[in-house]
C-alpha cells in the first residue's frame, strides 16, 4: 500500500487526463465488485458508464468520489495519486442519485454548504450561489427548505451544490434516475447545455442506454466488474465489440453460429439453427476469423417485404409475422422464420403497410448491416 | 386500471356497513384516554392549583383560597430559592452529562454496530432500568460511601480516598445513571434514522469528519437530543429517590421539600402545592422552548 502511495505521488505529470483509473479492482469480502479497470477520461470530455445494476459502474464512480478506495490499482485525478486521498481533499464534487440534500438547510444554505467550508468571504459566498441558482433556473427558490421542493427541483439544486464549488470533475450518479420522462428529457438537454457552457469534465454514471448515447462524448460499457467497451456513442452502436454491448444497447436480432467461410471482407457464417448468412466482419480489435460467433443485425436495418426479394447482395428469409408492437413513432414487428428464430423488425409508423397477422413476410438486410463478434459461449 | 375500479364500490359499502359516524371517530379514538386523563391529570392539577392558593392549610383544614403569597414565600426565603436552584442545577446538570455520554454511545450503536447486534447492545444498556431504582441508589452508597467499593480501590492504587456520598457529585452520578438509557433510546431512535448519504454529500463537498458531525449529525439529529434532554429534564427535575438516598442534608431539593410539605414533618399542603406547580411551569417553559426553537428541525422530520 504504502508502496502505490509512493508511486502515486510521483506521477503528477499532467496527462491530459482528468480521471485515470489504472487496473483498479475493488473487492467487498472476497466478491469483486470491479475487475480491474483500465480507464482514462479526458479533460472536458461528457463521459458515461453504462451497465446494468449490480455490474459495478456505481462502485467505480463512488472510487473516483472517495467514498470507496480501490483494494488494488491505481487512481489519479488530474494525474495525482488520490487512493489514501479522503473525499473532503478531492477536486471532485457529486451530484447524488438520491440528491442527499441537507434538509435542515435552505437552498441558498444548501448550496453555500461548500464554499462555507473553505471559508469564502460573505459577498463571495452570495455571488457564486445566486450565480449558481441562477444556472440551474432556481434563483427563485433560495429560501426554501428542500421539503418543499419538486423531485426536479432537488435535482437541479443538487446540480447547483456541487457546481458551485468549481470542481475539475462534476460526477453524476443516475442524476436522472428519480425524474419522470418528459422532466428527464428536459433535465438532460440541460445537462448538455450546462457541460458545454462549463467545459468541466462530466462523469456520468447511469443505466439508461439511451441518456448515455444522446449526452455523451464518449461511453464505458461496464458488465459483471469489467468495462467491455470504451467508445464514442455511435462507435458503441455501431460497432459494438463484445455481444453484451450489442444486446446492452439498443435493440439487437442475435443469431449464434460458426463461421463456414472467410474473406478479407466477409464471413459465411451457420447459425445454430442452420441459417446461412453473410456477416461483415467487426473491423477492429482481434476479429473472429473462425469458431464460434454471435451474429447481431439491428432491427432498423432489417428490410420488410411481402414478396421475395431479387437482390441476390442480401441476406433473406422467409417467416410470418406473429406480433405488431405499435410504439407511436415505429411499429416493431416480430416475425418468426422457418428456422424457429424470431426477429424483431423496426417499421416506420405507417399501420397501412403492414401485412396481416401470421401471413408470409420475407425480411432482408446487406452483409454489412451485420457484423460477427466473438461469441460469449466461446 | 381495472382492479382499483373494481375494488372501490365493495370498500364504500364496507364503510357504510360499518355505520360509525364520521364526526364520533375522533371522540371514540380519544375518548378512553381523554376521561383517565380528565381525571387522573387534570383535576387533580386543578386542586393542587387551588390549594397552592391557601397559605399554611394543613389536612382537614377548609381550603379557602387567598392569593399567591405561597408563591411569595419560595422566592422571599433564601433556603427556598436555594432549593430551587438546586433542583434546576441537579437536573439540568444531569442533562449535560446523559448527553454527553449517551451521545456517542447511540452514535457507536446507531452507526457501528452491525445491524444484527443492535437490539442486544441496545438490551444492554436499558439493563439498568430493570432493577429497582431504590436499588439502584443503594448500590451506589455501597460504591460511593467514605469505606466502599470506590474508595478501597482507590487506596489500593496508593490515590486518595473520595468523599463525595452526601454530596451533589453523588447526586449526579445517581442520577446521570438512572436516566442515562432513556437519553441513549431516544438519541439511537434519532441517530438510526440519520442518512449517511448526508455524511457523504458533507465529504464531497469538503467537510472533514468533525465538520460534518457538527454541520450535518448534530443538526439532523437535534430533534431527537431536544426530546432527550427535555425528558431527562423532566424526569430530573422531578428525581425525588436519588438526591434523597445520595445526597445528603444538604442536597435538598424541591421534590424532597414538596414530599416534606405533603407527607412530612412540616405538613403545609398549601406551600407544597405551589412548590408543585413550580415544577410544572418549570417543565411547561422547557416544552414550550423545546416546541418554538426544536421546530424548524422538527418539521422536517
Amino acid at each position: 500500500m504504502s508502496q502505490t502511495a509512493m508511486q502515486n505521488r510521483r506521477t503528477t505529470a499532467d496527462t491530459g487526463f482528468d480521471v485515470e483509473l489504472r487496473e483498479v479492482f475493488k473487492f467487498y469480502g472476497s466478491e469483486p465488485a470491479v475487475r480491474g479497470i483500465d480507464l482514462n477520461i479526458r479533460k472536458g470530455e461528457f463521459f458515461s458508464i453504462l451497465g446494468p445494476s449490480g455490474c459495478g459502474k456505481t462502485t467505480t464512480l463512488r472510487m473516483i468520489a472517495g467514498f470507496e478506495s480501490p483494494s488494488a490499482g491505481d487512481l489519479l485525478i488530474q494525474g495525482v495519486g488520490m487512493n489514501q486521498t479522503p473525499p473532503y481533499r478531492r477536486p471532485v464534487n457529486t451530484v447524488f442519485q438520491s440528491y442527499a440534500l441537507f434538509n435542515h438547510l435552505t437552498v441558498a444554505e444548501n448550496v453555500a454548504f461548500g464554499l462555507r467550508l473553505k471559508k469564502r468571504s460573505r459577498r463571495e459566498i452570495e455571488e457564486r450561489v445566486a450565480e449558481s441558482l441562477k444556472l440551474v433556473k432556481m434563483e427563485k427558490f433560495s429560501n426554501r427548505l428542500p421539503a418543499q421542493l419538486s423531485g426536479g427541483q432537488q435535482q437541479r439544486v443538487a446540480l447547483a451544490r456541487a457546481l458551485v464549488n468549481r470542481p475539475a470533475v462534476l460526477l453524476l450518479d443516475e442524476p436522472l434516475g428519480a425524474l419522470d420522462l418528459k422532466l428527464r428529457k428536459e433535465m438532460q438537454v440541460e445537462l448538455a447545455s450546462l457541460h458545454r457552457e462549463l467545459g468541466l469534465t462530466f462523469v456520468m454514471v447511469t443505466h439508461d442506454q439511451e441518456e448515455a448515447l444522446s449526452l455523451s462524448d464518449r461511453i464505458g460499457v461496464m458488465n459483471q466488474g469489467k468495462l467491455e467497451q470504451v467508445d464514442t456513442p455511435d462507435c458503441i452502436y455501431e460497432q459494438p465489440l463484445t455481444p453484451f454491448v450489442a444486446d446492452f444497447i439498443g435493440d439487437t436480432n442475435l443469431f449464434n453460429g460458426k463461421i463456414e467461410g472467410y474473406h478479407p471482407n466477409m464471413l459465411w457464417v451457420t447459425t445454430d439453427r442452420g441459417l446461412k448468412m453473410a456477416v461483415r466482419p467487426c473491423d477492429r480489435g482481434n476479429a473472429p476469423t473462425s469458431g464460434r460467433v454471435t451474429v447481431c443485425v439491428r432491427p432498423e436495418k432489417i428490410g420488410f417485404s411481402e414478396t421475395q426479394p431479387t437482390n441476390s447482395q442480401v441476406n433473406w428469409y422467409e417467416g410470418r409475422l406473429r406480433n405488431v408492437m405499435y410504439l407511436g413513432t415505429h411499429v416493431h414487428c416480430q416475425v418468426q422464420l422457418q428456422s424457429g428464430d424470431y426477429m424483431t423488425v423496426r417499421l416506420p409508423n405507417n399501420p397501412a403497410g403492414i401485412p396481416a397477422m401470421d401471413s408470409l413476410v420475407y425480411v432482408y438486410w446487406p452483409y454489412q448491416d451485420c457484423l460477427a463478434l466473438t461469441s460469449d459461449l466461446a | 386500471m381495472s382492479s382499483p375500479a373494481s375494488t372501490s364500490p365493495s370498500e364504500s359499502t364496507v364503510s357504510k356497513d360499518l355505520a360509525t359516524p364520521r364526526w364520533l371517530e375522533p371522540f371514540a379514538l380519544l375518548g378512553p384516554a381523554g376521561i383517565w386523563l380528565g381525571l387522573m391529570l387534570v383535576i387533580p392539577a386543578l386542586l393542587i392549583f387551588e390549594l397552592s392558593l391557601v397559605p399554611g392549610i394543613r389536612p382537614g383544614e377548609v381550603v379557602n383560597p387567598s392569593g399567591l403569597e405561597n408563591y411569595f414565600q419560595i422566592f422571599r426565603e433564601d433556603v427556598y430559592r436555594q432549593v430551587v436552584w438546586r433542583s434546576l442545577g441537579f437536573a439540568l446538570g444531569t442533562t449535560a452529562i446523559c448527553l454527553a455520554l449517551g451521545f456517542p454511545v447511540a452514535y457507536f450503536i446507531a452507526q457501528m454496530v452491525p445491524k444484527k447486534w443492535r437490539n442486544l447492545v441496545l438490551v444492554g444498556f436499558v439493563l439498568p432500568l430493570w432493577t429497582s431504582s431504590l436499588l439502584r441508589s443503594y448500590a451506589w452508597i455501597t460504591i460511593l460511601r467514605p469505606t466502599g467499593v470506590l474508595n478501597s480501590f482507590l487506596t489500593s492504587l496508593g490515590l486518595p480516598a473520595l468523599d463525595i456520598l452526601n454530596r451533589p457529585p453523588a447526586v449526579f452520578i445517581g442520577m446521570s445513571y438512572s436516566l442515562l438509557p432513556y437519553m441513549v433510546l431516544i438519541l439511537y431512535a434519532s441517530l438510526e434514522k440519520l442518512d449517511r448519504r448526508l455524511l457523504e454529500a458533507a465529504a464531497d463537498l469538503g467537510a472533514n469528519p468533525l465538520q460534518s458531525f457538527w454541520k450535518v449529525t448534530v443538526p439532523q439529529s437535534l430533534p431527537g437530543i431536544a426530546a432527550g434532554c427535555l425528558l431527562v429534564f423532566i424526569t430530573g427535575l422531578g428525581d425525588f429517590i436519588d438526591p434523597e438516598l445520595l445526597g445528603g442534608a444538604s442536597s435538598m431539593t424541591m421534590a424532597r421539600l414538596i414530599y416534606n410539605q405533603f407527607l412530612g414533618v412540616t405538613r403545609n399542603w398549601g406551600f407544597g402545592s405551589a412548590l408543585s406547580m413550580m415544577i410544572v411551569l418549570a417543565v411547561s417553559l422547557a416544552i414550550a422552548l423545546l416546541l418554538k426553537y426544536g421546530d424548524r428541525s422538527s418539521a422536517n422530520l
